[in-house]
């Protein structure tokens, strides 16, 4: 194992990128499923809530074995996560209540530590800071041996437990009438949320990880409609923003790692949300918009149609613009002309009078045909 | 203590009660992480404001951050409405995209800008007292102080003000609309006041507390109450006990003290969270203990009801029955609830056989009726 | 009542919701083959029996068979029809996808669903009229079509006994009367359809046995023998007046009497 060691701490960008890139695809396989099931905030407290585990394990081993503090801060999270939900099951207090206050007191505890921390532990404690918004270019190739290992035995789980990971998602109460153990499952698909969260801390910081659990699903969602390409586009953006992301902080001095990250996920999130097929807003209002100029053409022939039938010889009818206007309710009289001239339906002569083509006759009976 | 000790407890203590007022309606209309949201969202519209006005003070960056935080609240509705995301996921993307613009904003320009990201998170409580309010060369105080009484005294102000209103559009939006109380008004004024109380309040303790004091408190105060008026007055109180517990931990410790104001957050709420009367985690459990005696009894009278002149009744009447296989109780529970349903006058034992009273018939019928047992 | 081993039975069920009971020792037999409607007022806890029964609420007290069997050994035997609005539609999946999940607890851990199930998915997917939308996405289906998909789901469950929890809520008439041939087609092939119902008028139409609940089981049997106005009376309560003018039949002599208690009937 040792030559792999050396190739990644020798080349430190190639370190950076590579965790960067793992944790954004685990993170992203992994919020796809909480935003499916709606506990996106949970992601925000339980990676808030990281810090005091990783701050004791820190104080209690003396070592920033990458390990040990991510067993901290999985513990941390963990140990919030039950919190919330023993708060929401035996009291009145609600979700989001609990979610805010779990989430503050833990970091406060984490930042309490860390004062204390940073006192008495003087250089040794330096790298504790750099779980707060993370430190791409801090990462060694143990920290990625670590992340790697965890993240591959979280999507192995991932893959085997699929089929009752989404039937979880979608319909617990029809999984529990199926037998399956569903709180069983419900532990076992919070445990990988937590570890996918955990290994992006010390890339992404406690403070923002929540996003990378967010953001690629929310882009995800808006390219497909099926849950396994969901989950592989989610860890592809997840990948490449982490990658991108760490790899400009590393280049570019002052530039924070976890900050620069969230903002390109982010920017991939609003560029999909705009330009996705089928649910962009951009695609939709453009789709819309064709949709309205047909019907208005299709209304504009229609009256030629009817005007034109008036004749005995339909096609050599001319009428001016005007006429039509005056049939028509709706706007845009020219702007339907202009339409369908370019499809090859009417035609005006040197008067600026229209008629009808062969063509236009044709799809014209067919619209007249179709309404009587 | 020492005065500057004294002035930076009077800041948090102010400063907590000015967030648990506000805090106490985000919890009853179910927006909690929107303290969460809206603080982390306000950075960029400060740093902003502070690359014109190079200023601190400068009331713009006050202004500044309110419309960033407003902003914030209507690009999450406006997100949802389009149904391509659900609000949690809308409310998870888009403040920590702002946040993020802030905090590279703060590291990019380091050099022109006495923020710092720690400050950002923590606040600088312990400087306050350097940070003095002078007005024609008299020290009126530390600036801070002025700065939270201004916003606590500006929400007290509003919350008496609009009392009726706010508690109409929290309880019963559709009644506060047809009464021409424009909930969609009173809605973003108390995210205004959100706004500036995360501002005013970022300043001097950090964004972490300012979730802290606004959440915690008023999730105690809400185990404590059912009143409106107390449930705000409680939570102010209990978030200034917070204040003083926090600052005395961190004193001790000799460490950060918006940490050990989040963690006295944490305390005060654990302490009411167990002890609580009625709605505390002991009286939960306690109460349901006792109620699943209780419960056993009046479900004895109510099996003995339903097969009352029935053709099974001889059957369904006999004491083994219940810990049979129908009933599925123990033994010595079907023993204990036998006894208790007996000395309490429900049943009489006959020859083996439970036969229901009147009070126990009286017991089952209230039961079913559904006004309690 | 029949010797035969009924296809469910309920014995002294009581459950309660946190401090709150909610249903109070229920004994209910539903004998084989018969397509059974729970009805009673909003709040009696026809929701609640059913997951009860699929061990979906944790009981108090009491016990469940399914032909013979206590039910967590027989749940093979059982295909379930949650309510619609209980999950989200627009969850990224297809119309196939949904119904193979009716097979995902006979497949066992780690398996993924094959040909087989895909094959069982499709027929179930015919015989529900809704072939040719097995790829669609779900949130593009209307709500009779939803459940035309939850009742492909159950039906490659290969159940011997159906729970259905207000499938004809909101659905168009088309598919309320498809619904209603599928139901009476199980039926004619020895199943037993268990089925929570709000429309008074339909009863008779639609199902030969009936239980009335509220909060305890207020008659049970025969829907000739049942469905009278005295028992309506007693599961309905105060809406009484409203119920008399749908004038469900008359009861026949020897209707059980079942309201002689004080505490009942609250206007």
């Amino acid at each position: 194992m040792s030559w792999l060691g050396e190739l990644f701490t020798d080349y430190t960008l190639r370190t950076v990128a590579l965790g960067s890139a793992s944790l954004g695809l685990v993170a992203g396989a992994l919020g796809a499923f909480a935003v499916l099931r709606r506990q996106s905030l949970l992601g925000d407290a339980v990676s808030h809530a990281a810090l005091p585990g990783i701050v004791l394990a820190f104080m209690l081993t003396g070592a920033k074995t990458p390990l040990v503090l991510v067993l901290g801060a999985a513990l941390a999270g963990w140990t919030a996560s039950l919190l919330v939900m023993l708060i929401v099951r035996t009291t009145r207090i609600k979700l989001d209540t609990a979610l805010g206050l779990v989430l503050s007191t833990f970091f406060g505890l984490g930042l309490l530590l860390m004062s204390i921390v940073q006192r008495s532990a003087g250089a040794g404690q330096a790298g504790l800071d750099r779980f707060l918004f993370g430190q791409a270019a801090a990462l060694v190739g143990d920290d990625l041996k670590t992340m790697a290992a965890l993240g591959a035995l979280v999507l192995i789980v991932l893959v085997m437990m699929w089929k009752e990971f989404k039937l979880l998602s979608f319909d617990p109460a029809f999984a529990g009438a199926l037998g399956l153990p569903v709180r069983f499952i419900d532990i076992v698909l919070t445990t990988l949320l937590v570890v996918a969260i955990v290994i992006g801390l010390q890339t992404v910081g406690v403070v923002l990880m929540s996003a990378m659990i967010v953001a690629p699903a929310a882009a995800a969602r808006q390219w497909t409609d099926r849950l396994g390409r969901l989950v592989i586009l989610s860890g592809v953006f997840g990948a490449a923003s982490g990658l991108t992301g760490a790899v400009l902080s590393s280049l570019v001095p002052r530039l924070p790692t976890g900050p620069t990250i969230i903002l390109v996920v982010t920017t991939i999130t609003v560029v999909s949300l705009f330009i996705a097929p089928r649910r962009g807003l951009l695609t939709e209002r453009l789709r819309r918009g064709r949709q309205r100029r047909r019907v208005r053409a299709d209304s504009v022939l229609a009256d030629l149609y009817r005007l034109a039938a008036q004749h005995a010889d339909p096609a050599q009818a001319p009428h001016a613009a005007e006429a039509l206007q005056t049939m028509s309710a709706q706007a845009g009289v020219r702007e339907g002309l202009k339409q369908l001239t370019e499809q090859g339906l009417v035609e005006s002569d040197p008067d600026g009078l229209w008629r009808l083509t062969d063509a236009g006759l044709a799809r014209g009976a067919e619209l007249i045909g179709g309404v009587s | 203590m020492s005065i500057p000790h004294l002035e930076i407890l009077a800041i948090a203590v102010v400063t907590a009660a000015g967030c648990s007022l506000v805090g106490v309606f985000l919890m009853l209309r179910r927006m909690a992480m929107l303290s969460d949201a809206i603080s982390h969202a306000i950075l960029p519209g400060i740093v902003v404001a502070f690359f014109f006005t190079h200023d601190l003070a400068s009331p713009w960056l006050m202004i500044a951050a309110v419309l960033t935080g407003l902003l914030t609240v209507v690009l999450v509705e406006t997100l949802t409405r389009t149904r391509r995301l659900k609000e949690d996921a809308a409310m998870g993307l888009i403040f920590p995209a702002l946040f993020s613009l802030g905090i590279v904003l703060i590291t990019r320009y380091a050099g022109d800008i006495h923020l710092d990201v720690d400050a950002v998170l923590l606040g600088e409580l312990a400087f306050a007292p350097f940070d003095r309010f002078v007005v024609g060369g008299a020290d009126l105080g530390p600036r801070h102080l002025w700065v939270m009484g201004g916003v606590t005294l500006l929400n007290l102000l509003a919350v008496t003000v609009f009392f009726k209103e706010l508690k109409l559009a929290t309880f019963d939006a559709g009644l506060a609309a047809s009464l021409g109380l424009a909930p969609a008004a009173i809605h973003y004024g108390l995210m205004a006041l959100v706004s500036v109380t995360a501002v005013g309040a970022f300043d001097a303790v950090g964004l972490i507390l300012v979730v802290a004091l606004m959440v915690g408190p008023a999730a105690a105060a809400y185990l404590l109450t059912d009143r409106l008026g107390l449930l705000l007055v409680l939570a102010a109180l209990l978030g200034a006990v917070a204040a003083g517990l926090g600052f005395a931990l961190a004193l001790w410790l000799d460490a950060s003290i918006a940490g050990g104001i989040a963690v006295g957050v944490g305390l005060v709420f654990l302490v009411v969270f167990l002890v609580a009367p009625g709605r505390g985690f002991v009286a939960v459990v306690l109460r349901r203990r006792r109620q699943r005696w209780d419960f056993a009894q009046v479900m004895l009278a109510i099996h003995l009801i339903q097969h009352e002149g029935g053709p099974d009744e001889d059957d369904e009447s006999r004491v083994e029955h219940l810990h049979g296989k129908h009933v599925g109780w123990t033994p010595a529970f079907t023993a204990r609830v036998v006894g208790g349903a007996e000395k309490r006058g429900l049943v009489e034992l006959d020859a083996g056989r439970l036969r229901l009273t009147d009070p126990g018939r009286e017991a089952a019928g209230r039961a079913l009726s559904g006004t309690g047992s | 009542m029949s010797t035969e081993t009924p296809a469910v039975r309920v014995t002294d069920l009581t459950v309660a919701y946190g401090e709150l009971p909610v249903l109070w020792d229920i004994d209910m037999d539903v004998p084989a083959g018969k397509l059974m409607a729970i009805m009673g007022p909003n709040g009696a806890g026809k929701t609640t029996l059913i997951k009860a029964i699929l061990g979906l609420v944790p009981p108090a007290a009491g016990r469940v068979e399914i032909h013979g069997g206590l039910y967590r050994d027989q749940r093979h035997l059982v295909g379930y029809v949650p309510q619609r609005g209980s999950v989200d539609w627009d969850f990224p999946t297809t119309v196939l996808d949904v119904v193979m999940m009716g097979r995902y607890g006979a497949l066992g851990w780690f398996k993924r669903p094959g040909k087989r199930e895909r094959d069982q998915a499709l027929t179930a997917l015919d015989k529900v009229g809704m072939a040719d939308f097995r790829a669609r996405q779900i949130s593009q289906l209307s709500g009779g079509q939803q459940q035309r998909v939850f009742l492909a789901r159950a039906l490659v469950q290969d159940a011997q006994v159906y729970f259905m929890d207000e499938p004809f809520q909101g659905v168009d008439a088309r598919t309320e009367l498809a619904i209603v041939d599928l139901l009476k087609e199980l039926r004619t092939l020895g199943r037993t359809v268990i089925v929570v119902h709000h429309d008074l008028q339909t009863v008779r139409d639609y199902f030969d046995w009936i239980t009335l609940l509220n909060v305890r089981r207020i008659a049970g049997g025969p829907v000739d023998e049942v469905f009278t106005s005295e028992n309506l009376k007693l599961a309905y309560g105060g809406r009484v007046e409203f119920l008399q003018r749908q004038a469900p039949c008359d009861p026949p002599p020897d209707a059980p009497d079942l309201g002689s208690y004080p505490g009942r009937i609250r206007p």
